[in-house]
C-alpha cells in the first residue's frame, strides 16, 4: 500500500520530468524560453533559501547578493583568466557558500528581526562593492562577454539549449534539498525551527546547523547567479538589490516555505506573473501587489499548503478511492 | 552539609552538584547547592515554588550558565559545557511548559531525539542506499519501539501539537528516552495529569529506572515523590535544607517547618 503510494509518485515525477523536458520542442518563442531559463534558476534560489528560512526558520534577506557574487565569480574567472564556463560555476559556487559561512558565522549568533537586519546589511554591502570595486566588477557599466558553457563543439548559445542546463541544475539542487529534508540533518533543522532550545537540550549543535543552512543557501543562490551570467552574458549590479532578496523571500512564502515543490512552484509562479499581467500596463504592480497579499492572506501554507487541502478534500469525497 | 559529608557522597553520586549558585540581576535563585544523585536512583528535587528547583535543572543542562560551583557528570565537570555537548553525555530532559516539534509529527520527534546517537550528515544524506539507508531505518524502528514503550505508538503519524497535553508529555519522554540517557531530568512531569494519566506515569518512571536509567524530577505530586523516590532532596529559597530517603524526609521537622508546613500525611 505504501510502496504503491511511493512507486506512483516516483512516477509522477518521471512524467513531470518527461513533459519538461519536451517543453521546448513545443515552446519556440525565444522571450518565452528565457523566461523559464530564469524562472528556473530563480527557483534554485528559492530551494536555498527554503533550507534557511523552510527547513531551519532562519531568515535571510541577503539571498540576490549571493546570487551576485555567483555571477560576478563566474563572470570575473571566465572573463579575467579565461576559465571555462564550468569550472567558474563550481568555483562561484564555492565562493558563494564560503561567504555564507563567513557571513553565518557572526550573524547566526543573532535571531529573528537582528539576524533578518544583518542580511539586509550584508546585501546592501555587497551590491555597494559590486558597483564601486570598479577594476574588478567594472562598476555600473557591467560586465559583458561572458562566454556560454560548452561540451566539445555544443555551445549552450541559444535559450532552447540553456534550458537543459537549468532543468538538470533545478533537479539536482531538488535532489540534494530533498535528501537533507528527509535525514538527521534535516531534522536537526526542523528542530531548531521548531523549538530552539529543546533542540540544543536534544544534543543538537543549533549553531553549527544553522550555519550548514546558511551555506547551502549561499551556494544555491551562488550556482544560480552563475548560470544566470552565463546564460545572459552580461551581468551589471543593479540585478542584485535588497529588492530582489525580498522577491525571493516573496516567491518562497507564496510557494510553501517548508516544501521544495512550493519553492520552485512560487518561483516560477511569480515570475510568469507579470507577464501575466503586462496587458494592465502602468497598473500591473498594483495588481501584483494585491494578488500577493491575497495569496499570503489566503493561503498562509502556500501553494502547496492549498493543493494538500485540496487533495484531501476531494479523497474525503470519494473514500472508496483511498 | 559538613565538608566531610560532601566528600563522602561524591564517591558515590553519578550526579554531584556542589556550591552551585545561579543569580538573576539581584537576586539568588540557587544558592550554593550541594546535592548528590546515585546511579540507579529516582531522585526527586522538591520545595515550594520559586525555590530554584527549574532553575537548578536549566543549569545542570544549560540553558542558564551557572555563577558558581561545579557539576560533575560520572567524574567529568558540565558546567561550562554548552547544551547540545551536555546532551551528548549522556543527559536528557524534557521540559515544565512543554517543548515538542509541534509541526512534526509524534515520531519524528522521537527520531530527533536520537540525534547524538546517530551520525549521518550532510554527505551522508547525498548518498542513499549504504549505511544512510540503514541508519534511518534503524532510527524510525527505534523511535517506534519507545513509541510502543511509552503507550503512544497508535498516534505515531499525527502532528506533535495536537495531542492531549498528558499525551504531549510522554512524547518528551520518549524523545528523551532516544538518546538513551544515563541521567533523565523531568520538569514537573504529571503537571495538568489526572489521577489516571499520573498512575500510567509512574508506571513508566518505574520502567524507565528498571531500564537502568537514572532520574532526577521535579514534581509537586507528592503522593508520586513519595511513592516512586529512592532519595529526596528539599530546595527552599535556593538552598539545600534536607537530603535523604523519603520516609527520613517526612519526617525531617526542618522540611515539615519549611516546606510542608506540616501537612505531608495529609498530602
Amino acid at each position: 500500500m505504501t510502496l504503491r503510494h511511493a512507486e506512483r509518485k516516483w512516477a509522477a515525477l518521471a512524467g513531470l520530468v518527461f513533459v519538461l523536458a519536451l517543453l521546448p520542442a513545443f515552446v519556440h518563442s525565444d522571450y518565452l524560453l528565457s523566461l523559464f531559463d530564469t524562472a528556473g534558476i530563480y527557483a534554485i534560489v528559492v530551494m536555498g533559501l527554503g533550507i534557511l528560512l523552510g527547513f531551519a526558520g532562519q531568515l535571510s534577506l541577503a539571498q540576490a547578493a549571493f546570487l551576485g557574487i555567483g555571477a560576478y565569480t563566474s563572470g570575473w574567472l571566465t572573463t579575467h583568466l579565461g576559465w571555462s564556463a564550468w569550472p567558474s560555476m563550481g568555483a562561484a559556487m564555492a565562493l558563494s557558500a564560503m561567504v555564507g559561512l563567513a557571513v553565518g558565522y557572526p550573524c547566526l549568533r543573532l535571531s529573528g528581526h537582528y539576524l533578518a537586519l544583518a542580511t539586509i546589511g550584508f546585501g546592501i554591502i555587497t551590491q555597494l562593492v559590486l558597483i564601486n570595486w570598479k577594476s574588478v566588477t567594472n562598476g555600473s557599466d557591467g560586465m559583458g562577454n561572458i562566454p556560454a558553457p560548452q561540451i566539445g563543439s555544443f555551445v549552450f548559445d541559444s535559450y532552447a539549449r540553456y534550458y537543459y542546463i537549468v532543468l538538470v541544475a533545478v533537479l539536482a539542487c531538488a535532489y540534494v534539498a530533498w535528501r537533507i529534508k528527509t535525514t538527521r540533518v534535516g531534522r536537526a533543522l526542523e528542530a531548531i525551527r521548531e523549538n530552539e532550545i529543546a533542540a540544543r537540550a536534544t544534543g543538537i549543535d543549533a549553531t553549527r546547523y544553522k550555519i550548514i543552512a546558511f551555506v547551502l543557501a549561499g551556494a544555491y543562490a551562488g550556482l544560480a547567479g552563475s548560470l544566470l551570467a552565463h546564460m545572459t552574458k552580461f551581468i551589471s549590479p543593479d540585478s542584485y538589490s535588497f529588492d530582489q532578496s525580498v522577491v525571493f523571500l516573496v516567491m518562497l512564502i507564496v510557494g510553501g516555505s517548508a516544501s521544495i515543490s512550493g519553492a520552485i512552484l512560487g518561483a516560477v509562479l511569480l515570475w510568469f506573473l507579470p507577464e501575466v499581467l503586462r496587458p494592465l500596463k502602468t497598473s500591473y504592480i498594483m495588481v501584483y501587489g494585491a494578488a500577493v497579499v491575497a495569496m499570503i492572506v489566503f493561503m498562509p501554507r502556500g501553494l502547496v499548503g492549498l493543493l494538500e487541502t485540496l487533495r484531501s478534500r476531494f479523497v474525503r469525497r470519494r473514500p472508496d478511492a483511498a | 552539609m559538613s565538608s566531610a559529608d560532601d566528600v563522602a557522597a561524591a564517591a558515590s553520586g553519578l550526579l554531584e552538584v556542589r556550591g552551585l549558585v545561579k543569580r538573576f540581576g539581584g537576586v539568588t535563585a540557587v544558592n550554593a547547592l550541594n546535592m548528590t544523585v546515585r546511579a540507579g536512583d529516582v531522585h526527586a528535587l522538591i520545595g515550594p515554588n520559586g525555590s530554584g528547583k527549574t532553575t537548578t535543572l536549566n543549569v545542570i543542562s544549560a540553558l542558564y550558565r551557572a555563577d558558581g560551583g561545579s557539576i560533575r557528570f560520572d567524574g567529568g565537570e558540565l558546567a561550562g559545557l554548552p547544551a547540545h555537548a551536555i546532551a551528548r553525555l549522556g543527559v536528557a530532559r524534557t521540559f515544565q511548559n512543554i517543548r515538542l516539534f509541534g509541526d512534526l509529527s509524534v515520531v519524528e520527534n522521537v527520531m530527533i531525539g536520537r540525534h547524538v546517537r546517530t551520525r549521518v550528515g550532510f554527505i551522508g544524506a547525498l548518498l542513499p542506499g549504504g549505511a544512510t539507508a540503514r541508519e534511518e531505518r534503524e532510527t524510525r524502528e527505534k523511535a517506534h519501539e519507545l513509541l510502543r514503550f511509552v503507550g503512544l505508538e497508535p498516534v505515531a503519524g499525527l502532528p506533535a501539537r495536537s495531542l492531549p497535553y498528558g499525551d504531549q508529555r510522554r512524547v518528551e519522554i520518549a524523545r528523551a528516552l532516544a538518546s538513551e540517557p544515563r541521567l533523565l531530568l523531568l520538569d514537573e512531569p504529571a503537571a495538568g495529569m489526572n489521577p489516571a494519566e499520573t498512575d500510567t506515569l509512574v508506571a513508566l518512571l518505574r520502567s524507565i529506572r528498571e531500564r537502568g536509567t537514572t532520574l532526577l524530577l521535579i514534581e509537586h505530586d507528592m503522593n508520586l515523590v513519595m511513592s516512586v523516590s529512592d532519595r529526596i532532596t528539599v530546595l527552599n529559597f535556593g538552598q539545600h535544607i534536607a537530603e535523604g530517603p523519603p520516609a527520613e524526609i517526612a519526617r525531617n521537622p526542618d522540611v515539615i517547618t519549611a516546606y510542608l508546613g506540616g501537612t505531608l500525611d495529609a498530602a
